[in-house]
């Protein structure tokens, strides 16, 4: 397994105190590895700073060996990273068929109509709704919406704040599937969730995060089996 | 220019300079304090002007009024009906975001131009109102009476400056900086936003209107072209930003610097060649429109910026 | 009701298609650039005798050097975001609100200096109007300024709704984060929000100083009105500001009509005093406007 992702004593903030400390992990290719943790850990902070949106401290960030700390989110982007923020993910004013055309300007994908064709066959939800205005959706065909849109530039990375935040428990596993399926198509999935006991179920490696600091690290099966983390993040999860 | 023309080129520069300065310090308890958005500084000042003016000229068959009161009772008078107005404007619009009070302040002032220059039964419209009276007229004639009349408007400029320096550090004030700086804070701590904001603007609106007034008695006329609307308003913003938002010192003194400036480009505009003197105002005017452009990129804070105050610590222990 | 037609009516529409082409402009900057800018009626006037200036060096029908009058308007709408508006694009946005007061100021300065204040009237003479069916008497001009307007909605919604930088500029004036994030090119959109906005600006302003004469508060007289369509429209909705403005346009020529007995409804020195109300009672109670636009 050759790493993706590498991430070495990352410390940022958003102009303030840093949020995170020294944070480090990697991320392998086509695996999918979820960053969990207890609120106000900086866990989305990690995400947004892999994606330039934060100001970086200290640390660096690799992607495939290239450094890319300091790149703009634009570039990332032709560079094959993805992102989904938490809330407001779509366009709402503009139709499901056109926040999937978005997702193709910065980065178009070789074949725009075929890679169209894959997402909607991933998401056969959305098919009918092409022409409707995503902000009339429900929330979990919203999230598919945007996850939609950050795979049409065929990403090789994709990052996930929060996919299953407010969605009904039905809703949330299929969520889970889809991600499977996504990653099934060779994309390599970097998500954080507050599910800790479903993610860690679909995930390959889980990265635990407390005050913005690395707390522990491990295979999904080894965190799901730690005391430790038992104890402190998956006894309150429902499942 | 020999020496007394000088001298009364600077009486009538300061005259002008403590109305401005009236307007400024009205501005910053708007949005220095307040933070509340004001484009429609014109319509609260004519407001001022033309209700001094009807309360303090003789009686006459054109208009209505006058009511023959002394200028004092016509400025108290501006003052109180420039604050209702702007009272009642705070009262429909507060609740707007600043770009949205912009517009609805501009619109309000333009509606209240269109008043003044339409209904001549107030009014008396286009023609303007005549012999409106200057305070302590038996005083001095002539030139001199100028001299009165800076002395009066100084002392009623510092008056409102004392006035405005105790709200800035009343409880009043300071709650009213805390909802200018967080008001999801200010309102999560139980102060009441849309009451403090209301006052606020009349507060300032009142200000606007007292100077409003005495402009009407220093011309001794008023007509709806006395109030170019875009270029009261826009200097008196100009001034604020430039002297310190926030800052009453600040106020006075941008006022003062700007207006002074205003007045000597003047001298030298007018030395233009005479094709040119007829465009010199608008000469001036770009000027004053690129000085703004500056101070808003490199000069925010202002001459005198607004200092938090000190904490000061009760004096029983 | 002929003269209702003629008198009110075609000539309601007339400036309606004005604050159209204007509001169009000044929702999209608003949706977009997040700020009301108020130099946008000066713009126009930038636009007004830039094609002027051409019509004095090239004496032909001042329509064929609308061009002329868009291109001077677009280099200044770009002039003026680049050098004022950009650097402050970090603060609040009533600062840049300031600013654009600044640069109302500045375009209408440049025009006094460089035009005189003087009013000008466009040399084509006295224009025959058109007589359909021998009562319908409708000027040329108000005839031309609605079928432009409409073929330039008709374009519009095709570009908004079917090309990629149409579809981004909507993209940011959904959500500007989400469009940073799918790495859509947000200076560029900047670019195209300027261009259109200034050259529409640059076509209505020609149209309202045919209509009358150009003076250097031509475009300062109509930026309430084209404030009130844009928010009638909902803001960041360029259709509903082509909406907002006839109606606006509409709603102020039609308010001196004697509706009721034989006097005028409204006075018609009250005419622009209309579309101000409506907009003040438009931001009380309905500030997303009739299309459902964002409320910023």
């Amino acid at each position: 397994m050759s790493v993706l992702l590498e991430v070495k004593d990352l410390t940022a903030g958003y102009g303030g105190p840093a949020v995170i400390e020294g944070i480090s992990f990697d991320v392998f290719t086509n695996e999918i590895a979820v960053i969990l943790g207890p609120n106000g850990a900086g866990k989305s902070t990690v995400i947004k700073t892999i994606f330039s949106l934060t100001n970086v401290l200290g640390g660096s960030v690799q992607l495939d060996g290239k450094t890319i700390t300091d790149q703009k989110t634009s570039k990332l982007v032709t560079m094959g990273v993805s992102a989904v923020p938490q809330s407001h993910n779509v366009f709402p004013n503009l139709t499901v068929d056109e926040n999937l055309d978005i997702g193709t300007y910065a980065a178009p994908p070789v074949d725009k109509m075929a890679t169209r064709e894959i997402i909607l066959g991933l998401f056969p939800d959305l098919r009918d709704k092409l022409k409707q205005p995503s902000g009339e959706l429900s929330g979990g065909q919203r999230q598919m919406v945007a996850i939609g849109r950050a795979l049409m530039c065929e990403p090789t990375l994709l990052l996930l704040d929060e996919p299953t935040a407010g969605l009904s428990p039905a809703y949330l596993e299929r969520i889970f599937d889809l991600l499977l399926d996504v990653r099934k198509t060779g994309v390599t999935i970097l998500m954080v969730e507050q599910n800790a006991r479903q993610a860690l179920q679909i995930a390959d490696h889980g990265h635990v995060f407390v005050n913005g600091k690395n707390f522990i690290s491990g295979t999904g099966q080894e965190l799901l089996a730690d005391e430790n983390v038992r104890n402190s993040f998956l006894g309150g999860a429902a499942s | 220019m020999e020496l007394t023309g000088l001298f009364f080129y600077l009486v009538s520069i300061l005259i002008a300079g403590g109305i401005y300065s009236l307007l400024c310090l009205g501005l910053n308890i708007q949005w220095g304090m307040g933070g509340v958005f004001n484009a429609g500084i014109a319509g609260f000042f004519a407001t001022g002007a033309y209700a001094s003016a009807i309360l303090t000229t003789s009686t006459s068959a054109k208009h209505i009024g006058g009511f023959d009161l002394p200028v004092l009772a016509g400025l108290l008078g501006a003052g109180i009906i420039s604050g209702c107005v702007g009272w009642a404007v705070a009262k429909i619009c507060i609740r707007l975001k600043s770009d949205y009070l912009a517009m609805a302040s501009i619109g309000i002032a333009e509606i209240l131009r269109l008043v003044i220059v339409n209904e001549s039964w107030l009014t008396n419209g286009s023609l303007g109102l005549s012999g409106v009276p200057r305070p302590f007229a038996g005083l001095a004639s002539g030139r001199t009476a100028d001299i009165v009349f800076l002395v009066f408007i100084w002392v009623i400029v510092i008056a409102v400056f004392f006035f405005s320096q105790r709200l800035y550090d009343s409880p009043w004030g300071r709650s009213l900086r805390a909802i200018r700086d967080n008001e999801q804070s200010a309102s999560a701590a139980g102060k009441d936003v849309e009451k403090f904001r209301i006052q606020t603007f009349a507060i300032g609106c009142a200000i606007m209107g007292i100077a409003g007034g005495l402009s009407a008695h220093y011309f001794r006329f008023l007509s709806p072209s006395a109030t170019d609307p875009l270029l009261v308003t826009f200097l008196v913003w100009v001034m604020l930003i430039a002297g310190g938002s926030g800052n009453n010192r600040g106020a006075i003194v941008g006022a003062l610097s700007i207006w002074f400036l205003w007045s000597v480009t003047e001298i030298f505009t007018n030395r233009l060649p005479p094709e040119w003197i007829t465009r010199s105002s608008f000469v001036r005017m770009l000027l004053v429109g690129l000085l703004l452009q500056y101070v808003l990129q490199r000069f925010r804070a202002g001459i005198i910026p607004e200092k938090a105050p000190k904490l000061r610590y009760s004096e029983e222990e | 009701m002929i003269e209702f037609i003629n008198f009110y009516l075609v000539p309601g529409f007339a400036i309606g298609s004005v604050y159209a082409l204007g509001a169009v402009g000044i929702s999209m900057i608003f949706g977009i650039l997040r700020f009301a800018h108020f130099a946008h009626g000066d713009l126009m006037t930038v636009g007004v005798y830039g094609v002027f200036a051409a019509t004095v060096v090239f004496p032909v029908n001042p329509f064929l050097l609308v061009p002329v009058g868009m291109a001077l308007a677009i280099f200044a709408a770009l002039f003026v975001d680049k050098v004022f508006y950009q650097p402050l694009r970090k603060l609040p946005t009533i600062y840049t609100v300031i600013s654009s007061f600044g640069v109302a100021l500045i375009f209408r300065s440049l025009i006094q200096i460089i035009g005189g204040s003087e009013n000008r009237v466009f040399g084509s003479g006295i224009r025959p109007p058109l007589i359909l069916f021998d009562t319908f008497r409708l000027s040329s001009l108000h005839v031309q300024a609605v079928t432009t307007t409409a073929v330039i909605a008709v374009v519009l919604h095709i570009f908004l709704s079917k090309s990629m930088t149409g579809r981004s500029m909507r993209a940011v004036a959904d959500d500007p984060e989400l469009a940073q994030i799918s790495g859509l090119d947000t200076e560029k959109v900047v670019r195209w929000t300027w261009i259109i906005g200034a050259a529409l600006a640059a076509i209505a302003g020609v149209f309202a100083g045919l209509d009358t004469s150009a003076h250097p508060n031509l475009g300062w007289n109509l930026l309430l009105p084209m404030f009130a369509a844009a928010i009638l429209g909902g803001i960041g909705k360029p259709m509903g500001a082509m909406a907002g403005g006839f109606i606006i346009g509409l709603a102020e020529e039609l308010s001196s009509y004697h509706w009721i007995g034989e006097s005028a409804l409204i006075s018609p020195s009250y005419k622009t005093a209309v579309a101000f109300v409506i907009m003040i009672a438009l931001l009380i109670f309905k500030p997303q406007g009739l299309f459902k636009g964002r409320l910023l």
